[in-house]
């Protein structure tokens, strides 16, 4: 036998013995799938954001498919949509997605807040934050270099003037910039717009928080007295609103000597 | 014989870093050191990968190959071997051993195709290792593309606390990083021969 028939039964029969190998593998070893998975899984967006709490849609997908505790609308960027065809493949009754935007609450931009030193140090927030808490003379003031920004995966909150602003029309809800902010002062928030936001973190009392920033809440109460349905109230020091009860009405937006109430 | 795997296992985690020195896997290298969970997941993938081929792949060339005088194909039949073995182990992990295929998931058959695999393979039947010698070469040049990863998830965590000109943004500082790092693996250069009597 000359050199190439060797060279081509050689080659065939190593792949002939590892194709049969596979295939007596595949068929005796194959651990069965769950069928629900793939059609779950195509009913997702694939943004892969984590709102939902798991580890990616896969993970989300994966979750449905294996138990029927797990909830049918979690998926925020996918909306009632993707709640829906998701829970046509369970075979149960479609729940409506609570639409949830980020909020900053915070409004001490370059003008209205105060410093306390002057940073030079690495342009981070968290950087920025280890140092005495950051060069804004508010504890709870957004430090402004922009962690959330570059955080956010759908381009919806900026820096604009020293302080982060959320763009609602673009925001899916997933909650990465809630805990990237090393201040914590982003929150996540039903989406409706007639609902009033106490937009600053600050719980200094009322002078100490004047002297910091020129828009921070002070503890007046002016609100809870303007307030008809018993729904904000002042506790430490920062007007606190209960959203079961608050009509979105606006008198204490009015009533606000600082501009700390705003309607999102 | 203790002295010889020794010396295999010091030339290939530093003298000859796979990733560092001579420049293979360079993609998964920038591709999965950006968090240290998948780095680990990675490199764990690519130990376990390299040591099974260099024994599969040195036992098809000994009683297979060199009988029939068919070195010339080592290229295509290695390529295939390990293939169908990477294969093979990915069914059988996801049978018996489920927490292993969790954890190594996805770059168990990321890594097959990558020419690290089939370079170590290559290199035990051109050194004519013994089998043992290739599996401590298969497996001491998986620990150092481990050791590479590592090194380099941690120096990437640096770049990205700092903030680079914008046009090196992303990509461009991550391979000037790189290069960096590799510098300094030139340091071993020379030590194993001393060390080991070359």
């Amino acid at each position: 036998m000359n050199g190439v028939m060797i060279a081509v039964s050689v080659l065939c029969a190593i792949g002939a013995v590892c194709a049969l190998i596979l295939v007596v593998a595949s068929k005796y070893m194959s651990v069965p799938e769950n069928e629900r998975f793939p059609a779950i899984r195509a009913c997702l967006p694939g943004a892969n954001c984590g709102a939902c709490g798991y580890a990616g849609c896969d993970g989300y997908a994966n979750a449905l498919a294996e138990g029927t505790e797990t909830r049918t609308n979690l998926c925020v960027p996918g909306a009632s949509g993707a709640a829906k065809a998701v829970a046509e493949v369970m075979g149960v009754a479609a729940e409506e997605v609570v639409r949830q935007v980020a909020f900053v609450k915070c409004n001490g931009d370059c003008e209205k807040a105060g410093h306390k030193y002057e940073y030079e140090g690495i342009q981070t927030c968290s950087a920025a934050n280890i140092l005495f808490s950051g060069e804004w003379a508010c504890p709870n003031s957004c430090m402004g270099y922009g962690d959330c920004e570059r955080a956010c995966p759908s381009d919806a909150i900026h820096v604009v003037n020293g302080v982060a602003v959320v763009n609602p029309a673009v925001c899916t809800g997933c909650g990465i910039c809630t805990r990237t902010c090393p201040k914590h002062i982003i929150s996540l928030r039903r989406f409706a717009e007639d609902r009033v936001q106490v937009r600053c973190s600050n719980t200094q009392t009322g002078g100490v928080a004047r002297k910091a920033c020129s828009t921070a809440c002070i503890a007046c109460k002016k609100c809870e007295k303007t307030c008809t349905h018993d729904a904000i109230h002042v506790v430490d020091n920062l007007a606190r609103i209960d959203y079961d009860k608050c009509v979105g009405c606006g008198e204490c937006v009015e009533q606000c000597p600082n501009g700390v109430l705003v309607k999102l | 014989m203790l002295m010889k795997a020794l010396s295999i296992m010091f030339v290939m985690i530093f003298t000859q870093n796979y990733v560092l020195v001579q420049f293979l896997g360079i993609c998964p290298f920038l591709g999965v050191s950006k968090k240290f969970d998948s780095a680990i997941g990675m490199s764990g993938a690519v130990v376990f990968v390299m040591t099974l081929a260099s024994a599969a792949t040195w036992t098809i060339y000994t009683y297979v190959m060199v009988p029939n005088n068919l070195e010339y194909l080592t290229t295509i039949i290695f390529i295939l071997v390990i293939a169908a073995l990477v294969q093979f182990v990915e069914i059988f992990l996801k049978r018996y051993m489920p927490p292993l295929y969790q954890a190594l998931g996805v770059y168990l058959p990321l890594i097959t195709t990558n020419c690290i695999v089939l370079a170590a393979t290559i290199l035990n039947v051109d050194n004519s290792y013994t089998f043992l010698e290739s599996c401590v070469n298969g497996f001491s040049a998986g620990v150092g593309f481990a050791l590479a990863l590592v090194i380099f998830c941690g120096v990437r965590k640096a770049v990205e606390n700092a903030r680079p000109p914008k046009c090196f943004e992303g990509l461009p500082i991550t391979l000037v990083a790189a290069a960096l790092t590799s510098l300094t693996f030139m340091s071993f250069t020379g030590m194993a021969e001393k060390l080991f009597g070359g």
